[in-house]
């Protein structure tokens, strides 16, 4: 429901073209720049560990929300960047040039595994993604004279040109600062003609070869990027919980990043970080909760588990689109109220269509 | 103005012969349809011609070039666009972006450019949508631009991808049954704009199409095929009154 | 020695065909249900790891008789996948397989969750009628457990080939699953067929999860047992019934003799390797059937 008041082509690219987007997003900043003057420490850590889950989120949609890449998996690039941006800083390496090198390597093993996404989709790229997943938990556990295995690795605090990091408030901006530039490249890249190929790969394959793109090439590109940002988030991660154990990364961790995609709402960036500020969240919010709760709901373990289920459950019967599709909705209520009608975003019925035969 | 020549082009599938040996050409700027009854091999045609399927024998040929090896996503490049029996549009995005995507073979700043969003981007990006908006004044898309494809109207839906074979900016368009779903009314606006794509915009169009009352409105000459074979080549009222296509697929 | 190289390797594809059994039973059901409603069942292993709850729960807490217990965990069991299809699936029916393996894996969560919930987090066991015995056959000892795990095997896979050749419901069942369109056309009630299927599946769950538990204990990690299965499906070609008992087979197999003939370690990966390596080299599985889009 946006009205568009464009005066040449150039206006379309424009990051933030009206002075309410200006403002709001501004005030947002001027919000997230305070919050560790004016909340407790614990918020604090709470909310950089979000940053974080965001960062790995926005890698995940990449690949499957807008290139329809199902990857089950994926915690395993987070691993890699956690892992090896470690073992760097322990050979004294400086920062930059570690976390770099830990985000390149992602990348190349992401590389490595869209070559065979090429011809493996759907429900095959999905389990394969699973296994590469599992295997590398393994080989975390067993390469013990780089990872430590499962006794654990414990990780250097992050220094930039001398400055010690890894404190409360100064590691809070720069998880901001990673963050807030990883949603800007990856917004630039988007909505540009890359993003367009690969919403066309998701779309329609065999349009998108009609029209040029060549799909091999792109599916890979999706996974090279989705990894490197997996893995800059694997290195923030490593810095977060100081301490790493190949378990923080395993299968558990994977879906965890699927949840937060699907329910966030697959195909924006926007979605990618509603989902992993309320995946990341209700751990916390069911801990708050637990003393009004009856004993006859035991363990904490369990009612995590079974609520990320309800709750994705519930999405995918009753809006598929995830978050961002409520909220877009919400946005279009406040936009043309008292006009809007229930059924204006509602869809027609479909079909079953069966994918094997065509 | 590009033509097209099939020679001697076979297709199987497993036992099935999708297509045998068929041979025809398409004359620069002119307007061929395809007839013939479903299973007769003319979409195999289609996927042939764009590389979606390798024939088992024969060559295609386009303005002489030999394009049978030619990998799927480059047959663009060579002048060539297609729209689907069944819409094969981009559903989860807006028309625009359709549209867009069209423009993807053409001149772009490199993939650096477009992680900064520099001036260059964004100046491409202008270029690109200024040739998309030509395109959407032509069809008459304007009122649909930025509404998402999965909420429209059938016949809207053929528009926009008519629209976007378009925006390739070919020389040889590939129409596969573009009047299916359509009502008389649409009909006739499509055929006065297969005639306009031919003489204004100078592209030859190869169509497959069910609709009699179109083809003989618009269609230079008229193939029929059967069983992936040619039944009869000829202009539309020739065609027609051919005793075994009347036979084989339009009946008395 | 020689005999005793050929004893040993006979333990060991014993073994392999004892626990590659189970493999390929839950394996079995995966397959009928993706072949009836097209959805790769994600909560498969926790319907199972569930049964295998129920049964302990029936055994000792209720103090049921052991045959008792596994007839009620069964229909138990066949009657929430009944339940599962046709309640909970069938609301996406249209949406892309994608929702469907979202969906799975939602209800995979639920049930995890609920029962560590239910039972808390300790492993526990049950007393089986066939608790630490043996049988020697030659040179080469076999635990009963492994024998009635064959046997059962066996006997489930002859039942459902009886099941889908032989009767007409069966065949009703095989046509529902390779054209839905033409079989509702035949007057096939295809809905409740899938949900059938869907009941036979969580049967087969159970009978998985009350064999295996013996083994690996009555514990919330009996789940994993169906990454091997899309494992074994994997290598016998993903659409396929027998596919899957063959791919059952030769996981298991793999696994005992990866064990002791490589280092350490590869035995727990072996079916991941291997699922890998299939599907980079043969995108299809290598028993499938053919895949295509029309366009």
């Amino acid at each position: 429901m946006r009205f568009h008041y464009d005066t040449s082509y150039l206006d379309q690219s424009r990051l933030l073209r009206y002075p309410r987007d200006k403002l709001l997003y501004g005030a947002l900043f001027g919000v997230l720049a305070l919050i560790p003057f004016l909340l407790p420490r614990y918020y604090v850590g709470e909310i950089t560990y979000l940053f974080i889950l965001s960062i790995a989120s926005l890698g995940l949609m990449v690949l499957t929300g807008f290139t329809g890449q199902v990857s089950l998996g994926h915690a395993a690039f987070v691993a890699i960047g956690a892992y090896a941006h470690t073992y760097l800083l322990t050979l004294g390496v400086p920062f930059a040039v570690s976390a770099f090198g830990a985000c390149s390597l992602a990348a190349l093993i992401g590389f490595c595994i869209g070559l065979p996404a090429i011809r493996v989709s759907g429900l095959y790229l999905a389990m394969v993604t699973l296994a590469f997943s599992i295997v590398v938990e393994h080989v975390l556990g067993r390469w013990t004279s780089v990872t430590g295995g499962y006794s654990g690795l414990t990780v250097p605090s992050p220094v930039i040109f001398g400055v010690n990091l890894g404190g409360l408030v100064p590691f809070y901006f720069l998880c901001l600062t990673f963050l807030a530039v990883t949603v800007l490249l990856l917004h630039n890249l988007l909505s540009d003609r890359t993003g367009r190929a690969f919403i066309g790969v998701r779309d329609s394959e065999a349009a998108a070869s009609g029209l040029g793109i060549w799909t091999a090439g792109y599916k890979v590109l999706a996974f090279v990027v989705s990894a490197f940002v997996m893995g800059l988030a694997g290195v923030l991660m490593a810095h977060k919980v100081q301490y790493l154990t190949p378990e923080g990364f395993g299968l558990i961790q994977s879906m965890e990043f699927v949840l937060m995609v699907v329910i966030g709402g697959l195909g924006s960036l926007r979605g990618a970080i509603f989902g992993a500020v309320l995946i990341g969240l209700l751990p916390t919010a069911i801990s708050k909760l637990k003393p009004m709760l009856p004993s006859v709901v035991s363990g904490q373990f369990g009612l995590e588990t079974f609520l990320f289920g309800l709750i994705l459950a519930l999405f995918v019967l009753f809006e598929p689109g995830g978050i961002n599709a409520r909220w877009i909705k919400l946005k279009a209520l406040l936009q043309t109220f008292p006009l809007y009608r229930k059924d204006t975003y509602k869809r027609g019925r479909t079909y079953m269509k069966s994918e094997r035969y065509r | 103005m590009t033509s097209l020549t099939i020679d001697n082009v076979s297709l199987s599938f497993g036992g099935v012969r999708a297509v045998q040996n068929l041979s025809f050409d398409v004359k620069a700027g002119e307007v061929f349809a395809i007839i013939g009854p479903n299973g007769a091999g003319k979409t195999s045609v289609f996927n042939i011609i764009t590389r979606v399927f390798a024939p088992s024998s024969g060559r295609i040929l386009v303005d002489g070039q030999d394009i049978t090896a030619v990998s799927r996503h480059r047959i663009v490049g060579y002048g060539i666009a297609r729209t689907f029996q069944n819409i094969e549009l981009f559903e989860g995005a807006t028309v625009l972006e359709n549209l867009m995507l069209g423009r993807h073979r053409f001149a772009h700043a490199g993939f650096v450019h477009e992680l900064l969003g520099s001036r260059k981007t964004r100046r491409f990006a202008a270029e690109a949508r200024a040739k998309v908006e030509d395109v959407i004044e032509l069809l008459e898309l304007a009122p649909h631009r930025n509404s998402p494809v999965a909420g429209l109207p059938y016949g809207v839906r053929k528009v926009v991808e008519l629209a976007r074979a378009l925006t390739t900016e070919p020389k040889l368009l590939l129409l596969d049954e573009p009047a299916s779903g359509l009502n008389p009314e649409e009909t006739h606006d499509l055929a006065f704009w297969i005639d306009d794509i031919r003489s204004d915009l100078g592209i030859t169009v190869l169509m497959v199409e069910h609709d009699m009352s179109l083809v003989s409105e618009v269609a230079d000459r008229v193939l029929c095929m059967n069983q992936g074979q040619q039944l009869a080549l000829g202009t539309a009222t020739h065609v027609q009154s051919d005793p075994a296509v009347v036979a084989a697929y339009l009946g008395t | 020695m020689m005999d005793g190289q050929i004893a040993q390797i006979l333990q060991l594809a014993l073994n392999g065909a004892a626990i590659g059994s189970i493999y390929a039973l839950v394996a079995l059901g995966l397959v009928m249900t993706y072949k009836a409603t097209e959805v790769l069942n994600f909560a498969h292993g926790d319907l199972l790891m569930a049964s295998a709850f129920i049964g302990w729960g029936l055994i000792t807490f209720a103090g049921m008789p052991f045959w008792l217990a596994v007839l009620l965990t069964v229909i138990i069991a066949a009657i929430v996948g009944y339940l599962l299809d046709a309640y909970v699936l069938r609301i996406i029916v249209g949406q892309p397989q994608f929702a469907g393996v979202m969906l799975t894996i939602a209800l995979a969560f639920m049930i995890r969750g609920g029962v560590s919930m239910a039972f808390g987090p300790t492993s526990r066991t049950y007393p089986t009628p066939w608790d630490g015995k043996t049988t020697k056959i030659g040179s080469v000892v076999i635990t009963d457990l492994n024998l009635v795990i064959v046997a059962a095997a066996l006997i489930v896979t002859a039942l459902l080939f009886v099941f889908l050749r032989r009767t007409a419901l069966g065949t009703a069942v095989q046509a529902a699953s390779q054209n839905q369109l033409a079989a509702y056309l035949c007057g096939i009630k295809v809905k409740t067929l899938n949900s059938l299927v869907w009941a036979i599946a969580g049967g087969i769950a159970a009978i998985c999860g009350l064999l295996l538990a013996p083994i690996a204990l009555v514990d919330i990690g009996l789940w994993f047992v169906v990454l091997k299965a899309l494992a074994a499906l994997v290598l016998g070609g993903f659409g396929s019934m027998p596919g899957a008992i063959v791919g059952g087979l030769t996981i298991g197999m793999i696994e005992q003799f990866a064990g002791v003939y490589l280092p350490d370690g590869f035995k727990d990966v072996m079916a991941y390797l291997v699922l890998i390596v299939v599907l980079v080299i043969w995108p299809r599985g290598l028993m499938a059937e053919a895949h295509g889009r029309r366009v």
